[in-house]
This record gives structure tokens, C-alpha cells and sequence, in this order.
């Protein structure tokens, strides 16, 4: 098959299984079927439009003009690969996990949710793919609307508060202040395209270059950078599988991937260093990192607390852009892979253990790590990757995050990302502790509770073991990194 | 000075009966007294017309022998169809007021609006 | 022959069929006729575009009179774009109308109904076409009666009192319209558009040429419902049968923009808003609109009326770009009289189809219906996403080029309110997608099922349309970009 409709059809299948799912909604394990099938082959597609782009193909292509100007264009290169390998990936494993959980958990409008999803995954790789910032822009947009029914999925007082919420933030920012930054650019280059070097360089005044960047950074409210953050946590409603592929890899990713692009192919790092653009911004990042950790500590909601851990890892990453070094575009392009595949492995169980003990808050999850070994194994083995130790993948990123730091005399930020580190510890690993040495709050024994359904099982363990092998074998994700580092 | 304001006391006559048509249609809170007061405004801007289309010595758009100046006669045909104009507006709102009538039982807005209220 | 008299045609083949209509007898058959004639007239109207689309226009004497002296047709590009709206939306909405009529109006009415519509449908098409300016005064007025007429027809007897006060206010508005062509007639001595044109441009600093201006901006911003003109909008679209709200809203406002165009474009030159400051009130009352209208859309608990409000703000936009007075800004004027009359026409069919359905719009009647009426509940969030301006859509197109408009001026004030306005549609938009989805039903609503395809089909074309031209949009900014170059105006100059 040609490439370029190799590439057209990773974007698209997915919504081709949607459709295909609800023409076979009333047969349940027929529309799972599909999901599953959907899921593996645009796995399968993404792997060998990486081994096609691998080999130095260069493909593109344009599938209209809706603006004199600008194209909707799908473009490979190493940033949108290693995003789009992330993601379909993850899919396929979320997909085996959603369908234990859903089915445990007797869920109401499973086709809707399931439907959704798919939809959501066909966004996220058209952002993936996305050739131009109009095209990114187009994605990105369609990915908060179809996420939007699967946070107010259960359709109670509690959901559709929260959903308002993720939607009043991510369409306020992206309409207020993105597509500002957007109509910004294109007034003053006239193009969107993503250039090596950037497009803003020469034709935009250095001055209003970090007006112009805080636009973005900000506007782009799927990053989460605080104080456009209350999205995520209000987003927790929503069923886990929801919050283990979306919230934690597919739209939050999103956002970063969509600030490293920025930075990269459209103000270009040169230009952010030469012009400071990034100066006063770091602070933001920073400040995120420190008060999301501390706000993590005194959750007691399980979800909640990884919500606000996702805003301070993803703050990691922004960090990485705006420092635009080498090293530090290295390790935030990397944590993208291993913040994913270590997040997701927590948020699975913690859905594992809300459907099988009905255990939502940490205070009273003592002891049932005796009874539930793989899921609070898995957590472990999460926790230890995104806390930075070896011999986890976690560790590569923070390593050259650090080095970035390092590399310039950024001291005060380096200082930040240590104590991060440490307060990472203080609200991750109690709960594994808690889970295997601690005592139930009233004293029962967690005699009838069994491990969490089948499918959720091998998903985490996929997962975790997945974050133990990229720590020994971390290309494919590193050499991608690599390449976009290297472009400077 | 006196010349202008007495030599145009067309125009002033059209301002008169502009303002006062269109007081009337704010002001008057019955419904036929609009439409007279919408007529009433309607009936200036023909006159205002008309005002235009005079030429100095002309005479009735009529050929006739010994006339060499006529007035103008294509203000007369444009007033002509906003005349049409104007009684088809009127007949309509008239109409509306009937059928008003039979569903309310009255013609007076502020009525009409306590009645539409208090549903 | 019949494309040399296309333009006559257009006006003429509705004209003779609505008396037509009146006689035949109530049933199907007056909305049978109805229906081949606003088809005809729709093919017709493609042929003529595809005549101008190039640039070229079409002159068509009245009666062989040579203009100036008789009435002359002058056809380019936004002409026949407009065209193409009126009959479109008039050819769409009769395959809709044929369920909602016999609902909403009494048998033995329908004829003079379709009838009545017929010749609302002249009026516009003659607005569209004409190149006189009394001649516009005219078909205006024929358009506003009829639509009076239609208003009125409504069900509930508050249609009475929304026609009233639309005549009120309308006529008014024509009146003033007919106050500055007459001045503007006093000093140029023709009423042929092009003549205008020529004859305006050396005396344009006269005061009796500004007086002029002024009561036709004014007359024609009472047609077009700017703030603060736009009090008899609300009542108008929400009393009127559904088969009419989705035919005005689509048209009739967008005609009034046309004519604004027309008048200050063509027959006044640009120049006339800087001399006259018309430029700078074109914005703020604009901007107000947009802001006032969107917030009071959102305190409404009536879908009818929420897209009534929103159709105001949306006007509003139009009249900002005109106040942009550059190219890009008429270009979003234009493109957005397109893709306004795709949307509207949209949502007002589905609004239209939940009325059939349960009879009524208010939101305690109507919670939770979109579970029920699954196609019209997505058509309402296909729509209205195209209405917040989402990419993918057309109302993203037009959004873009009134920003870039803004921007390209500096106008940074005025950028933000397009943009504070796109917010206000989330609002008000997602208002409705909650109470319609995921709000618990009404204890009192009957279990429906979903509207008949006699309406579906119709609002799902207007649907797809919507995205179609929110990816394809040759049709709609090229056309805009040829109607922009023949009105004369130029890119923005410091």
C-alpha cells in the first residue's frame, strides 16, 4: 500500500471502527470484537509506517484546502512517531483492559463509550500526524469534544459538573487564547507549516516573542500548566479506563506533544533562547511541578492524587520545551513514552481495585495489597518509574531533563526537579506500602476479595513490564527522541 | 434668512408631520393609533417627494401646448407605489389588530403585554 | 432564450405562480406546485451563478428600457451568490415544510399559505437581482408583508403580536430607507445602482448626500436586526410555524446584509464610512451585539429563542466585518452570509422537528429529548459546533476571516470580542446539547419517537453541507473573493 494512504488510514480506521462498532451495538462480544481488531490493526499500521519512516521515506499528504493556504496535511516525523507509537500502542492494551472493566462494573452506554473512544484515538493521531499547526489545531479541537461524553459518561449531577468544567477550560483556552496565538502567527508569517528552524524567526519582534509563547503554553490548556489545570482532576469522573488512556497518555500527551512542536517547528529553539521567550514562563513549569506534587500528597482520593502527579510530570515536559537544549528536548520528548506507559500502568490499578474492592480513597486501602499482589505489584513498579529509579524507564527521562538543567546553569530548576523526586516518593509509594504491610481501617480481612478481572491483569502487567524494558531497550522511543534533539 | 425658512415651508411641513407620525407610533399604546401614526410618517416622506420633483415654472407632468417646462414626473410614479406600499402596510396591521382583538379582547399594548405575562 | 431572461425569470416564474397557488385547492397540491417552482427557481439560480462566477456580470433591461431611464437587472457575482441562498434555503425548506404546515396551519389555509410564501420568495429573489434602488424598495416591502403574513400564521396568538410589532418596526425601517433614496435621488437626479455610483463620487461631502446615507444605514439596520434595532427578532423566529423560522432566519436577515452591502459598497464607495465616521458605528454596535446578544441567549430556557438571540449575534458579526471595511473583511461578511444560512436553517429544522414532536421548544418540556431523537439531537451538535466555529465546520471559516480581518488592522479590541463572542456560543450552545442529552426528562413528556425523514433529510443536508463547506470552501470564498474585487474594495492600507 502506498504511504500516504498508509498514513490516511492510521488517522482514520479508528473512526471506521467506531461506525462499524455501532452497527454491531446490540451483540456485545461482536462490538468488543471490533474494538479489539480496530485496536491491534492500527497498531499494526502505525508500527510499519514507523519502519517505513525508519527507512527515510518521507510521507505526507494533503487532503483538502479549506483556507487559501492551508492544507488539512498528515506529515511523519520523529516527534508525531513516537507520540502516535505511544498511543496505539496504549490503545490496544486499554482496550483489553476497558472490557473487563466495563463489563465488571456493569456500565451503562458501553457501544457510546466504546464508540467515543475510538474516535478520541483517530484525534489524537490526526495531532500525531498533523503536518501544519491548522491541521494540529483541527485535531486538537475534535479531541476535547469527542472526550467530552466520555467524561460525563455516567451522566449523573457529579459527572456533568465535572465535565463542564474540563470543557469550559480546555474550549476556553483553546478558543480564547490558542487559536489567538494561531491567527497571531499566520498574520505575521502567513503560513502555519512546521519548518526546522521555525517559521517566526526574522519576521517576529524578539519582544513579543514571550507574549506570544505564554499564548500558546497557556492556551494549550491539555498541557495543563497551572492555573489552567482544574480540568484534570474534575476529569476524573469519568470510568478509569477514561482516565488511564485519555487522562494520561492520549490528551494529555496531546498537549505537550503539541508544546514541543510549537517550540520546535514553529518558533524554532533558536529563536527561544535568542529572544528569552521562555524566561519568565519557566517559572510557571516550575512552580506546577512543585505545588501539583504537594496537592497530590494530601489527596486521599486515589484518582485525584495521580490527576495532580499527570499535572507535575507533564510540567516536566513543558519544562523540557521551554528550556529548548538539546538535553532537555531529549528527556521531555522521552518522558512523553515513559510517563505514559508508567501513569497508565497506576490509573489500571487503580481501576482494578475500585471494581473489585469498591475502594476509591487510600486511607482505606490497607492490607488489600495481600489480596490483590499483581495490581499493587504493578503499582509499585509505576511508582518507582515515575519517581526516576532504576532500573526503570522513568529514569532515562529525569536523567536528561537534569542534564538539560545542568547543561544551562538552570540550578534553582535542577533543585526543583529533585525535590520533586522525593516529594513523588512521599505520595506514591505509601500506597503500595499501605497495600502490603498496612491494616484494613476496620479490621476485616480481605478474604473474599479476589485479584481484579482477567483482562485487567494482563493489561498491567503488560504495561509494567513494558516500563522494565524500556529502561534496558529504550529505542525505538530514544532514537526518536534523539532526532529531535538533534535538530537544533 | 426669512426668505429660506418661509421658501421651504415644504420641507418644514414634512419634518411636522415626520415627527408627529412617528411620536405618535411610540407614544400611543393602542394599536390602530400606531398604524394612523406609521401613515402619518409614511404621508411625509411622499410629500417630500413630490417636494423634490418641483422644477421652478414647471407645470403638471401633462404635455400640453405652450408649456416648455414640466415638473418632474418620476418622484410622482415613485410616490405612486409607495402609496400602494403604505395602504397594503395598513390594511395588513389592520387586519393584525382584528384578529389581535378576537384573541385577546383588546387592543391596548400594555393590556396585551399583562396578558402575555400573567400566562 | 431562457438564459438571456434569467434574471427576469427568477422573479417572474414565483410572481405568476402564487396566485396560481391561491386557487388550487387545500392539500397537497398548492405545497406540490410550491415545490417544483422553488426548485425551478433553484436550478436557475445555479445556472446564473455559474454565469458571474468568473467575474463577469450580467445586465438585463426591464422592458428593453435602457438604463438609466428604465429599470435595469445588474448581476455579479454576490447577486447570484445571494441568489443561490434564497432559492437554496427555499428549495430545502419545502420538502421540510410539507409535515410541520399541516401542523401548524388549518387546512383550508395552506393554499394562500404557500401562496403568501411564493411571494415572499419574489421579493427576496428581486432583491437579490435588481440593480434600482427604488425598484429594491419595492421587492423589499413585498418581502416584508409577506413575511409579516407568514409571521402571523403561527400557532400560538403571540404570533399576532410578533408580526405587529414587526410591522411596526419594519415598516418604519423602509420608510427611512425610502427617506434617503429620495434625497440621494434629489441630489443625483437617477436611481440606477451603477449611475448612483458614478454620480455620488464627486459630491460625496455633501450633507444632503450624508443625510441620505444615514437613513438608509438606519432604515436597512432595522431589517437586519443590529443592536439596538433588533428588539423584534426574539418574537418573530420563536411564534412563527417552524417552516418559516427556518426559512427567515436564513434568509431574510442575510438579504437585509446584502442590501447594506449593496448600498454602501456600490452605490456609496467605501469612502463614504470614513467621511461619515460609519465605520467606527458599524463596530461598536456590532460589538455590542455580539456580546449582548450571546449573554442574553444565555439566560433563555427556550431553544427557539436561544437561536434567535444567537442569529443576532450572529448578524452582529456581518455588521463588523462591513465596519472592517477591507478586503478580508467583507470576505468574512460574505462567507459568513453563506454558512450563517447553512446553520441557522439547520438548527431551526431541528427545533422545527422537536416542536412537531412534542409542540413546544421550552426547555421544561423538552429535557432529555435528544435520547429519544438521536439524528435530530446530532444534527443540533453538528450545527451547533459549526456555530462556535470548530474546525472541520463552516463557521470556523468565517470566524478565521474575522479575525484575520481584526488582526490585520491591529484591532486587537475587536478581535477579542469575536472571540469572547465564539466563548458565549459555548455556552449557550452547550446550554442546550445538556438539557437536550444528558438532563432527566420531563415527568410530563409522552415518549416520542424520532421525527419523521421528511424533516430529517432536509436538516441532514443542511447538516453535511455544513462541514462540506467547512473543508471545501472554494465556492464560498471564491465567490466572496470575486463579489469583494467587483465591490471595489481593497486590502486594508494604513
Amino acid at each position: 500500500m502506498s504511504d500516504q494512504h498508509l498514513l490516511l488510514l492510521s488517522v482514520f480506521m479508528p473512526f471506521a471502527g467506531a461506525f462499524t462498532l455501532v452497527v454491531f451495538r446490540h451483540w456485545r462480544n461482536l462490538r468488543e470484537a471490533v474494538t479489539l481488531v480496530t485496536a491491534a490493526a492500527v497498531c499494526l499500521i502505525v508500527v510499519t509506517v514507523f519502519m517505513r519512516f525508519n527507512s527515510g521515506t518521507l510521507m505526507a499528504i494533503d487532503i483538502a484546502e479549506p483556507l487559501p493556504g492551508l492544507a488539512i496535511r498528515f506529515e511523519v516525523e520523529s516527534l508525531g512517531m513516537l507520540f502516535a507509537l505511544v498511543a496505539s500502542l496504549l490503545w490496544l492494551v486499554t482496550s483489553i483492559y476497558a472490557i473487563g472493566y466495563m463489563r465488571k462494573h456493569h456500565e451503562k452506554n458501553q457501544t457510546r463509550f466504546y464508540a467515543m473512544f475510538a474516535i478520541a484515538i483517530g484525534s489524537t493521531l490526526g495531532i500525531a500526524f498533523a503536518g501544519n499547526l491548522f491541521t494540529l489545531f483541527l485535531w486538537y479541537e475534535l479531541l476535547t469534544i469527542s472526550t467530552y461524553p466520555l467524561v460525563a459518561h455516567t451522566g449523573n449531577k457529579k459527572a456533568r459538573r465535572g465535565a463542564r468544567t474540563y470543557l469550559s477550560i480546555l474550549l476556553g483556552t483553546s478558543i480564547g487564547l490558542l487559536l489567538f496565538a494561531i491567527l497571531i502567527t499566520y498574520t505575521v508569517t502567513g503560513s502555519l507549516d512546521f519548518q526546522e528552524g521555525g517559521i517566526l524567526a526574522g519576521k517576529l519582534d524578539p519582544a513579543w516573542a514571550g507574549l506570544l509563547y505564554a499564548l500558546f503554553i497557556f492556551g494549550i490548556g491539555k498541557a495543563a500548566v497551572m492555573p489552567f489545570h482544574r480540568w484534570l482532576p474534575a476529569a476524573m469522573v469519568a470510568p478509569t479506563p477514561v482516565s488511564a488512556l485519555l487522562h494520561a497518555v492520549a490528551v494529555v500527551k496531546a498537549g505537550v506533544f503539541t508544546i514541543l512542536k510549537v517550540t520546535i517547528y514553529i518558533f524554532g529553539t533558536d529563536f527561544i533562547t535568542s529572544s528569552g521567550a521562555s524566561d519568565w514562563l519557566v517559572w510557571f513549569a516550575g512552580s506546577t511541578i512543585l505545588l501539583a506534587s504537594m496537592i497530590a500528597m494530601v489527596q486521599d482520593n486515589l484518582k485525584l492524587r495521580l490527576a495532580y502527579s499527570t499535572i507535575s510530570q507533564l510540567s516536566y515536559i513543558v519544562l523540557g520545551a521551554l528550556l529548548a537544549t538539546n538535553m532537555s528536548l531529549l528527556g521531555g520528548a522521552l518522558h512523553v513514552s515513559m510517563h505514559a506507559f508508567a501513569k497508565i500502568t497506576l490509573f489500571f490499578a487503580a481501576g482494578a481495585i475500585l471494581i473489585t474492592a469498591d475502594k476509591s480513597n487510600i486511607s482505606d486501602m490497607g492490607g488489600l495489597g495481600r489480596a490483590m499482589p499483581i495490581t499493587f505489584t504493578a503499582f509499585l513498579i509505576g511508582s518507582l518509574s515515575i519517581i526516576g529509579l532504576p532500573p526503570f524507564g522513568g529514569m532515562w527521562s529525569k536523567w536528561y531533563l537534569g542534564m538539560g538543567m545542568v547543561e544551562t546553569g538552570q540550578w534553582l530548576l535542577l533543585t526543583v526537579l529533585l525535590v520533586s523526586s522525593l516529594l513523588n516518593i512521599a505520595y506514591l509509594l505509601p500506597v503500595p506500602v499501605r497495600g502490603f504491610f498496612g491494616k484494613a481501617k476496620d479490621g476485616t480481612e480481605y478474604a473474599q476479595i479476589k485479584e481484579a478481572p482477567v483482562n485487567c491483569l494482563i493489561a498491567m502487567m503488560v504495561t509494567s513490564v513494558a516500563c522494565v524494558l524500556l529502561f534496558f531497550h529504550p529505542d525505538p522511543f530514544y532514537e526518536l527522541a534523539m532526532n529531535i534533539a538533534g535538530k537544533k | 434668512m426669512i426668505d429660506t425658512i418661509i421658501g421651504h415651508y415644504n420641507y418644514w411641513i414634512v419634518i411636522l408631520l415626520m415627527m408627529a407620525g412617528f411620536y405618535t407610533v411610540i407614544n400611543r399604546g393602542n394599536l390602530i393609533k400606531k398604524i394612523a401614526g406609521l401613515n402619518i410618517f409614511q404621508t411625509s416622506v411622499f410629500l417630500l417627494y413630490i417636494s423634490i420633483g418641483y422644477v421652478n415654472e414647471g407645470t403638471t407632468p401633462i404635455i400640453a401646448k405652450g408649456f416648455t417646462s414640466y415638473a418632474n414626473p418620476l418622484p410622482h410614479v415613485l410616490i405612486l407605489t409607495a402609496i400602494v406600499v403604505g395602504v397594503s402596510t395598513t390594511a395588513l396591521g389592520l387586519a393584525l389588530v382584528v384578529r389581535i382583538k378576537r384573541a385577546y379582547g383588546t387592543i391596548e399594548e400594555d393590556e396585551i403585554h399583562d396578558k402575555d405575562m400573567s400566562l | 432564450m431562457i438564459e438571456q431572461n434569467l434574471s427576469l425569470l427568477l422573479v417572474v416564474i414565483p410572481l405568476i405562480a402564487a396566485p396560481v397557488t391561491a386557487m388550487l385547492p387545500a392539500g397537497r397540491s398548492p405545497w406540490l406546485f410550491t415545490l417544483a417552482i422553488t426548485w425551478i427557481c433553484f436550478a436557475l439560480a445555479i445556472w446564473q451563478l455559474t454565469i458571474v462566477i468568473d467575474g463577469s456580470t450580467i445586465s438585463y433591461e426591464l422592458g428593453g428600457w435602457a438604463p438609466p431611464w428604465g429599470i435595469e437587472y445588474h448581476i455579479d457575482a454576490l447577486n447570484a451568490l445571494v441568489t443561490l441562498i434564497v432559492s437554496g434555503i427555499a428549495a430545502i425548506t419545502l420538502p421540510y415544510a410539507l409535515l410541520t404546515v399541516e401542523r401548524d396551519i388549518p387546512l383550508r389555509e395552506t393554499s394562500l399559505f404557500y401562496a403568501v410564501f411564493l411571494l415572499c420568495l419574489v421579493g427576496l429573489l428581486g432583491i437579490a437581482q435588481t440593480g434600482d434602488v427604488f425598484n429594491l424598495f419595492v421587492f423589499l416591502e413585498i418581502s416584508s408583508l409577506s413575511s409579516y403574513v407568514l409571521i402571523a400564521m403561527g400557532k400560538q396568538r403571540r404570533a399576532l403580536t410578533a408580526a405587529y410589532q414587526y410591522l411596526i418596526m419594519g415598516s418604519i425601517g423602509a420608510t427611512f430607507l425610502l427617506i434617503g433614496i429620495g434625497l440621494v435621488y434629489a441630489e443625483t437626479g437617477t436611481l440606477n445602482m451603477q449611475d448612483l455610483h458614478q454620480r455620488l463620487q464627486p459630491i460625496l461631502d455633501h450633507r444632503t448626500v450624508h443625510t441620505g446615507f444615514v437613513f438608509i444605514v438606519v432604515g436597512i439596520a432595522l431589517k437586519l436586526a443590529l443592536f439596538p434595532l433588533h428588539l423584534w427578532l426574539p418574537n418573530a423566529y420563536k411564534y412563527s410555524p417552524s417552516a418559516i423560522s427556518v426559512f427567515l432566519s436564513a434568509t431574510a436577515t442575510k438579504v437585509a446584509v446584502y442590501i447594506m452591502l449593496r448600498m454602501v459598497f456600490t452605490v456609496f464607495s467605501t469612502s463614504i464610512l470614513m467621511i461619515t465616521h460609519t465605520e467606527f458605528i458599524f463596530l461598536t454596535l456590532g460589538a455590542f451585539g455580539v456580546v449582548v446578544a450571546s449573554t442574553a441567549a444565555i439566560f433563555h430556557y427556550d431553544l427557539k429563542r436561544i437561536l434567535a438571540y444567537s442569529s443576532i449575534a450572529q448578524i452582529s458579526y456581518m455588521v463588523m466585518g462591513m465596519g472592517f471595511a477591507s478586503k478580508l473583511g467583507i470576505t468574512a461578511t460574505v462567507v459568513h452570509v453563506f454558512n450563517h444560512a447553512l446553520m441557522k436553517g439547520a438548527l431551526f429544522m431541528a427545533a422545527g422537528a422537536i416542536v412537531y414532536r412534542l409542540g413546544s421548544s421550552k426547555f421544561e418540556n423538552i429535557y432529555g429529548i435528544g435520547r429519544q431523537m438521536p439524528w435530530t439531537f446530532a444534527a443540533i451538535f453538528i450545527s451547533g459546533l459549526s456555530l462556535i466555529g470548530i474546525p472541520g465546520t463552516a463557521g470556523f471559516i468565517s470566524k478565521w476571516y474575522f479575525m484575520l480581518a481584526a488582526l490585520e488592522q491591529q484591532a486587537w479590541l475587536f478581535a477579542l470580542v469575536i472571540l469572547l463572542g465564539s466563548l458565549l456560543s459555548v455556552v449557550y450552545m452547550w446550554k442546550i446539547f445538556e438539557a437536550l442529552f444528558f438532563h432527566r426528562p420531563a415527568c410530563s413528556a409522552p415518549p416520542v419517537t424520532e421525527a419523521p425523514l421528511s424533516l430529517l433529510v432536509p436538516m441532514w443536508v443542511l447538516v453535511l453541507a455544513n462541514i462540506y463547506f467547512g473543508i471545501n470552501t472554494e465556492l464560498t470564498v471564491g465567490v466572496a473573493d470575486t463579489a469583494v474585487r467587483l465591490l471595489g474594495v481593497t486590502a486594508y492600507h494604513e
